[in-house]
């Protein structure tokens, strides 16, 4: 009975997390990326390179409002030396309610303040993006596969920026937005569905451009910019902006399975020893 | 305290018997912590310590995570973007509380199941059940809330769904659903009485299990066999238990260690499983997600809901009966709040004499099924309002019922029960000989 128990559990905590993407399930490929997995950390070369690209690409419409220029100093982040830090934040501009005897005035950032809200044409804040998308949700939308895929966020993201594709010919010229195979929640023509409403192509139309068509920026460490490079630099960057303090997570969750790993162990055995002159067996029972 | 006989107390120094004539409260330790406990108890009976350690991780997590916490719509977000990314160990805090929720809910739900498969609330246990019944709604009530605080898009249009259904109350409901909200939709006043209700509704939890634990002392433990502790003698009661300490508290700490180990590989590898992506980003009025899709442990309860549409014949009649006062959406309400009702209703539903599926044959494919039926429900709950689900649901609520009403009464009339063992001691010497030093034993085989 508790075997039985214990798989109906598993099955139950798996049959969670399913937002099943409506219409068109649109293909989000499973990179590899360097913070998966129990022991995963974050690149932190990948994260400069993922900061530049959302420096001189993302930046212009997309904000970060809740990640403070002084975490990019952070260890197990993209740990810019902190010279590198006050230069970057400096480049920005912040309204200082403070200045000119409470009238307030702009002033440049300094490591304590946020990066900029930012919502030009309706564009959302990014901080949480790769946590608040999921790429994965299957079999049968039992989100089974995030157990071993993980959720899929950042996966998500670098897939949607090199999905771009010229639209299908069935589409009308002028419909609204921009056609991308990996996007899911669009707008899609009716041109394009079959008898029973069913796409005929994965994806939809999507409100963002195009904004990596590869060599967009130009990475000081050599590396390729790369339409796939630079879409996975940035994911990786976002899902840090996400989940700053993965690596200090993961070594508490770490810890605490071993700690109580070895008390556990302890405590079998403690159990074992007592309930041991009750629970004889019967063999022994017979030799004595 | 009445019940299995047992030593008691004595004071035994000045100072001991002077505290006792005053307040006995070594005494009533000394009872709970001794309690003759049925010895051939298994590994299903540990959920009790789970659940109770889960609400003190919660209450305890809770108080830290209230200190940064900032329960307004325009800072409950921020606040808890704060706590994960600037309060030292803030992001462990939140994430510990954010699944003790979810290991919460696995741990009562085999512990009901435990329950309902070893006929634990049958008679004289009914009002340890009902007690634990209210604790179960309690602590969805507490979730409910404790889920609409982070002001995620899930958190927003989960509590406007949520409370939505009490709007589907005749007459009433659209007042009581304002009040509930403290205004006409989900807002500031919403998110300050949830934040209020979601402190205050553990501390009645945590007092409730108190007179739970209280009242199963009373009758004392059900076992695997479903037989009784005999109490004729302390002697007599002996041969059929073991003081819960230390043999039970051991064996219960050993299995909360194992499960803890379980949960921390969770919060610390993979602690947004459980959760909903739409909750990181903020509430807005204006986007409604394409699915809004509750928390895992509700899913059961909200496949049932969404099963009775208007399409179903009995919703039909229902609507019909009532000249139309009882539509879809209420009938909708009812089932589900009287799926956990028909529940509460076991101990007088069943009417078999015997306790233990163990000893009862055609009772354990029934009760099989009901566990099916549990998960097929919940994958229901997670999936759009279409077909097939919609039929599946259907068919899966009308079983939840059915167990209920039809399957419990009428087992009690049609199954032939299997040959139950006379004491527990027999049952345990059956599995194990019996201890040195001990001159009874009631199952050597008559010769």
């Amino acid at each position: 009975m508790l075997k039985t128990l214990t798989l109906s559990a598993a099955v139950a905590l798996g049959l969670t997390g399913a937002a099943v993407a409506a219409g068109g399930e649109a293909h989000v490929t499973d990179y590899d990326f360097s913070f998966e997995g129990p022991f995963g950390t974050y690149d932190q070369f990948q994260l400069q390179r993922g900061l530049q690209v959302y420096t001189e690409v993302c930046s212009a419409c997309h904000g970060l409002k809740y990640v403070p220029y002084r975490t990019l100093g952070d260890e197990g982040g993209p740990g810019l030396p902190e010279e590198q830090v006050r230069a970057y934040a400096a480049q920005f501009e912040v309204f200082d309610q403070s200045l000119l005897e409470g009238e307030g005035d702009y002033r440049p950032a300094k490591p304590t303040d946020h990066f900029n809200e930012n919502n030009g044409a309706g564009a959302p804040d990014l901080s949480m993006m790769a946590k608040a998308r999921a790429g994965f949700h299957g079999p049968v939308g039992s989100g089974l596969n995030q157990l071993f895929k993980g959720m899929g966020g950042p996966e998500y993201i670098a897939t949607l920026l090199a999905s771009y594709e010229d639209p299908p010919s069935c589409a009308p010229e002028d419909f609204d937005g921009y056609y991308n195979s990996a996007f899911a929640a669009g707008g899609y023509p009716d041109e394009c569905k079959d008898e029973d409403g069913h796409h005929k192509y994965p994806g939809s139309w999507i409100a963002m451009s195009q904004p990596l068509y590869g060599d967009d920026v130009t990475y000081e460490d050599g590396t390729p910019a790369t339409i796939e490079q630079t879409s996975q630099d940035v994911a990786a960057f976002l899902m840090w902006t996400a989940e700053p303090k993965l690596a200090a997570r993961k070594q508490a969750g770490f810890t605490g399975v071993v700690m109580l790993s070895v008390l556990a162990a302890l405590l079998y055995l403690t159990n074992k020893r007592i309930w041991a002159p009750h629970k004889r067996k019967y063999k022994d029972h017979a030799d004595a | 305290m009445a019940g299995i006989p047992h030593d008691h107390y004595e004071p035994k120094t000045g100072g001991e018997r002077w505290l006792h004539r005053r307040l006995p409260v070594v005494g009533l330790m000394y009872d709970t912590i001794m309690i003759p406990t049925p010895k051939n108890l298994n590994w299903m009976w540990i959920w009790g310590i789970v659940l109770t350690f889960t609400l003190v991780l919660q209450i305890a997590t809770g108080i830290v995570l209230v200190m940064h916490y900032i329960p307004s719509t325009e800072t409950a977000f921020a606040s808890v973007e704060h706590i994960m990314r600037d309060v030292n160990g803030g992001f462990m805090i939140r994430y510990l509380h954010m699944n003790g929720a979810s290991l919460f809910f696995v741990a009562v739900y085999l512990h009901i199941f435990r329950n309902l498969y070893y006929g634990s609330y049958k008679e004289p246990r009914e009002v340890t059940w009902i007690i634990g019944i209210l604790m179960y709604l309690l602590m969805m009530g507490t979730a409910f809330m404790g889920y609409v605080l982070p002001w995620g898009q899930m958190s927003f249009w989960g509590a406007t769904v949520i409370t939505g259904l009490f709007g589907a109350i005749p007459f009433i409901g659209e007042s009581l659903q304002t009040w509930l909200l403290g205004g006409p939709a989900v807002g500031e006043y919403t998110l300050t009485r949830f934040f209020s209700l979601h402190y205050l509704l553990p501390m009645i939890l945590a007092g409730l299990t108190m007179v739970h634990i209280w009242a199963f002392h009373t009758t004392g433990n059900n076992n695997p066999t479903g037989v009784e502790v005999r109490r004729g003698s302390k002697e007599e009661a002996e041969k059929d238990t073991l003081p819960f300490w230390p043999y039970f508290v051991i064996k219960d700490l050993f299995a909360l260690a194992v499960i803890l180990a379980v949960f921390f590989a969770v919060v610390g590898f993979m602690p947004n499983y459980l959760g909903h992506p739409d909750n990181y980003i903020e509430a807005n009025p204006l986007v409604t997600p394409a699915h809004i899709v509750p928390e895992w442990y509700f899913l059961p309860f909200y496949a049932i809901l969404r099963a009775f549409t208007g399409e179903v014949w009995v919703v039909q009649i229902a609507s019909f009966v009532t000249g139309g006062i009882v539509d879809a959406k209420f009938f909708g309400v009812v089932a589900m709040f009287g799926a956990i009702i028909v529940m509460a209703l076991a101990p007088w539903l069943d009417t078999s004499s015997v306790r233990s599926g163990r000893y009862r044959p055609m009772f354990r494919i029934w009760y099989w099924l009901f566990i099916l039926d549990f998960f097929v429900l919940m994958w229901c709950g997670a999936m759009p309002a279409e077909e097939p689900y919609a039929t599946i649901s259907l068919i899966a609520s009308a079983y939840w019922f059915g167990y209920f009403l039809v399957v419990l009464p009428l087992l009690g009339i049609f199954e032939k029960p299997l040959a139950q063992p006379a004491t527990i001691e027999e049952d345990f010497a059956s599995h194990y000989a019996p201890a040195e030093g001990s001159t009874t034993s009631a199952a050597t085989p008559a010769e």
